[in-house]
């Protein structure tokens, strides 16, 4: 059997194939009674009412966040300054280069 | 009087869902069509129709207007009966046990005279059964490409999928069914 032409012949036979496009009675009445029942989406409605939900968890972390830097207790043993502590965590890696040089 | 198809969309999303009608009138015999490539009984297929209005309804803010309605829905047409076909595609034949007297005259006449074959109805119902056994991507690649007669531009528009990708799949698609030509031809005649 020639199956690339048995391939050929039954692709031939399904594009001759008429195209079937009748629509049953009342299609459309059912259709708009199904509609009557959706709302349309509306991306910009979507996306405010997801800003909107995300806001009040956002405050409490915020308000959390400033209750918790008021009442540190670890602020209150060692006063460092913020910028120094920063420059610290920020030069560690190179401060401790250093440190590895001289004892080298 | 009767109203463009951009005030009849204009119409709905400001709110007048009855401007809705004249598009479902004037498409649907188009997503019918469509449809019935793609699902053979005729409950699925109305299905198929109902979720693509459901759709296109909800979906219609998103539609810039910069393209023909028809291209938007056609596709929107398209992807539904792809999300058909993968839903369903654990429903599959998994054998051509189903081939009816008149199929299995239609392939001996095809073994022994080749050229006396024309398209009738059962070269048509072997098709159809032939394509159900494929896999989702190349059932839709293969009605696209082969069936419809459509360019891979055109599929690649249709579908989302990269050109490339359309190749790739259509090679694939080929490979299947080759695949599963071979197997009639070995249930049938070995």
């Amino acid at each position: 059997m020639n199956l690339s032409e048995l391939e050929q012949k039954l692709i031939a036979a399904a594009r001759s194939e008429p195209l079937d496009d009748r629509v049953p009675y009342g299609f459309e009445r059912r259709i708009m009674a199904r509609l009557g029942r959706a709302a349309i989406e509306d991306p910009w409605a979507a996306w405010s009412r997801a800003l909107w939900r995300a806001a009040a968890p956002c405050i409490a972390i915020a308000l959390l966040l400033s209750v918790w830097s008021v009442i540190d207790p670890a602020e209150t043993s060692t006063p460092v300054d913020l910028s120094q502590d920063f420059e610290n965590t920020v030069l560690a890696a190179a401060h401790q280069d250093s440190v590895t040089d001289v004892s080298w | 009087m009767e109203h463009t198809e951009a005030e009849l969309i204009a119409a709905v999303l400001a709110g007048d869902r009855a401007s809705f009608e004249p598009l479902v009138v004037k498409y649907s015999p188009r997503v019918f069509a469509t449809a019935r490539r793609y699902a053979r009984r005729e409950v699925e297929v109305q299905d198929i129709v109902q979720e693509v209005w459901l759709k296109a309804f909800q979906k219609l803010g998103s539609f810039r207007g910069d393209a023909p309605f028809e291209h938007w829905l056609m596709r929107l047409t398209v992807t539904t009966c792809y999300d058909f076909l993968r839903a369903h595609q654990r429903n599959r034949e998994s054998s051509f046990s189903e081939i009816t007297d008149v199929e299995g005259d239609w392939l001996e006449r095809f073994v022994t005279e080749p050229d006396s074959t024309e398209n009738t109805a059962a070269a048509r119902r072997l098709v159809h059964q032939l394509i159900s056994q494929l896999s989702p991507p190349a059932q839709l690649v293969i009605t696209l490409l082969e069936i419809e007669e459509r360019s891979v531009k055109e599929i690649s528009r249709i579908t989302g999928w990269s050109a490339p990708l359309v190749k790739v799949r259509a090679f694939r698609a080929r490979a299947e069914m080759r695949k599963l030509l071979a197997k009639i031809a070995t249930d049938k005649y070995l």
